[in-house]
């Protein structure tokens, strides 16, 4: 087994947990009501613990401590996709973005469930099992303002559109991809974004926004490569501003 | 967090004078045979107003709470950090859900206390309305502020309105976690490097003050008092609570080698009580009333994100929605 295509693939789905985690966290003392204040709260814990547990996988495999790791890399050494490095917006725009992630973040442990690589097996075992609470959330919220009024409808589809480009680019492939399906290591990025069409779709159908029209956007990419939007390095800069103060120190 | 210390008391609130005698005598049994008075049992209107202050006091110092020390949440150093004060200050969110919805059983509803927030009507621990200027600011409130509010919380959970006390006690088990948690950042802060033991010196010097302020002003007598005390509503004095905090903290922090910014804070060997120097309670009533240093920037984070939310909350109130029965 070639460790640059596993460290690619841990890479880009610990960052992800981890900046989208960051994100929800700052929903706390913010949410529209208290109940999703603790809900991100319940979410940004799992994605935050998540990512730290990937990140110990990655240092078996040699890489630096998962302190290290997360809090003194640039922008440019992060691999996730754009998508969860986006400020927050308003609430249709955090739930959207947690619908359409939360959806890829399921199937894609779903699909390493059965991965080749035992230690990564058995942690997209557990983390299924609590992503699938993020899932049932982000849809019972869809379908609730999905269905409620001509705001939350406008508002909805707003951020669907804005967000589906970047929705896109969590697809984007890795150079490992042949290597990492030969080896059966992961189904690779096509199979699961066919998947997620078809599962995020299943919901919206059950709303007045319908299904949507994926063909129709163009992926924003580049997030897999260390190409980010503006947002992210002051994200990072934020995270480690006590952390950069002595990494030596024991905070 | 965050239950503070002082509940600041009505102004002007009608006394018994116009009760039912046989009733007020039969609550006033049960209370002295310690039983808890439960929502649709019959209560005295002043009993039912002031438990509503106090619940509702504590739950909006819970989510303003939640500000000075959610700020940090993002630039928290390390994972461990990271996770535990994402948890704690959820926990705080949570503690007001619960809170509110303890108030609710005596008949007000969330949105009415949340919109008395909002406009100044009704108060929060007047703590934070104090910056946190660094991360060890935040290691202060997570250890010594909760500590504070177990000391004031666990006096209360034995008070005579059970979906209160019930909810006290589910709060208070949270805040021994929290507690722990506190104390262990502030160890490591003052047993670091120079400039973290440096920090969280200052931090100390700071928040005294408004610690000390914490547990409210001397109890003066008043026949309100008298009466809460019988029906086990107020459970102890602003001063035994504040003794009791020193009492328990004073040498955990000396033994930190922290210096606490009072020459004049020593226990008197003879009475057993701990002397200090009166803080400032000009300064008090100050902030208070609105002339803190975070005051307008609280209320203005909670008013956006209830602006922000209105469509939100608008989109789930239906008519058909039933009520449903409070949580605790």
């Amino acid at each position: 087994m070639d460790n640059l295509a596993l460290k690619e693939l841990l890479y880009k789905m610990a960052d992800d947990q981890l900046i989208l985690g960051h994100r929800n966290s700052e929903w706390t003392g913010m949410g529209p009501i208290l109940e999703e204040d603790i809900a991100f709260s319940s979410m940004a814990q799992d994605k935050v613990g998540q990512s730290q547990q990937l990140y110990i996988l990655l240092n078996q495999l040699g890489e630096a401590e998962p302190d290290t790791v997360a809090f003194m890399r640039n922008a440019e050494q992060f691999h996730n996709c754009q998508l969860v490095e986006l400020p927050n917006g308003e609430y249709d725009f955090s739930l959207i973005r947690h619908f359409l992630f939360d959806h890829a973040e399921w199937l894609r442990f779903e699909a390493l469930s059965n991965s080749s690589y035992e230690p990564l097996a058995q942690l997209a075992r557990k983390y299924k099992g609590e992503i699938k609470y993020h899932l049932i959330h982000a849809n019972t919220w869809i379908k609730q303002l999905g269905n409620a009024n001509e705001e939350t409808l406008a508002r909805l589809k707003q951020s669907l559109h804005e967000l589906a480009p970047y929705a896109l680019g969590i697809f984007e492939p890795s150079p490992y991809e042949t290597q990492l399906i030969s080896e059966g290591i992961f189904i690779g990025e096509e199979a699961l974004k066919a998947r997620w069409i078809e599962s995020v779709n299943a919901i919206l159908a059950q709303t007045a926004l319908g299904a949507f029209n994926w063909s129709a956007s163009n992926a924003i990419l580049g997030g897999r490569q260390g190409k980010h939007s503006k947002h992210l390095q002051p994200l990072l800069d934020e995270m480690s501003e006590v952390f950069k103060m002595d990494p030596t120190a024991d905070w | 967090m965050y239950g503070g210390g002082n509940t600041f008391e009505a102004q002007q609130m009608g006394g018994v004078e116009n009760e039912d005698p046989i009733k007020l005598a039969e609550f006033e049994a049960r209370i002295a045979r310690g039983e808890k008075i439960e929502p649709n049992d019959w209560m005295p209107a002043l009993y039912r107003k002031q438990l509503i202050r106090m619940i509702e006091q504590h739950a909006h110092s819970e989510i303003i709470g939640a500000l000075p020390e959610g700020t940090w949440i993002t630039r928290a150093p390390g994972f461990k950090r990271k996770l535990a004060l994402m948890a704690k200050v959820q926990d705080e969110v949570g503690h007001a859900q619960l809170l509110y919805s303890a108030a609710e059983t005596l008949g007000k509803p969330r949105e009415k206390m949340i919109d008395d927030l909002l406009s100044g009507k009704s108060k929060y621990s007047n703590i934070f309305n104090y910056p946190t200027f660094t991360w060890a600011d935040s290691c202060f409130i997570s250890w010594l502020v909760d500590a504070g509010a177990i000391v004031n919380q666990l006096a209360n959970s034995k008070g005579s309105y059970g979906p209160y006390c019930r909810a006290l006690e589910r709060i208070c088990a949270e805040e021994s976690f929290h507690l722990k948690y506190g104390h262990h950042c502030v160890i490591h802060m003052a047993t670091g490097t120079p400039r973290q033991r440096k920090m969280m010196q200052e931090a100390l010097n700071r928040w005294w003050g408004p610690m000390m302020h914490f547990f409210g002003p001397p109890d003066k007598a008043s026949v309100h008092t008298e009466i809460l005390v019988k029906w086990k509503v107020k459970m102890a004095t602003n001063d035994e609570c504040r003794q009791q905090f020193l009492d328990m903290y004073v040498p955990k922090i000396w033994e930190l080698g922290l210096n606490i910014p009072d020459p004049n804070l020593k226990k008197n060997p003879e009475t057993g009580e701990w002397e200090y120097t009166e803080p400032d309670w000009e300064e008090f009533k100050r902030v208070i009333n609105g002339d803190g240093p975070c005051n307008a920037e609280r209320l203005a984070v909670r008013r956006v994100a209830e602006e922000r939310g209105a469509w939100v909350r608008k989109a789930l109130l239906k008519p058909e929605a039933a009520y449903t029965t409070p949580l605790a």
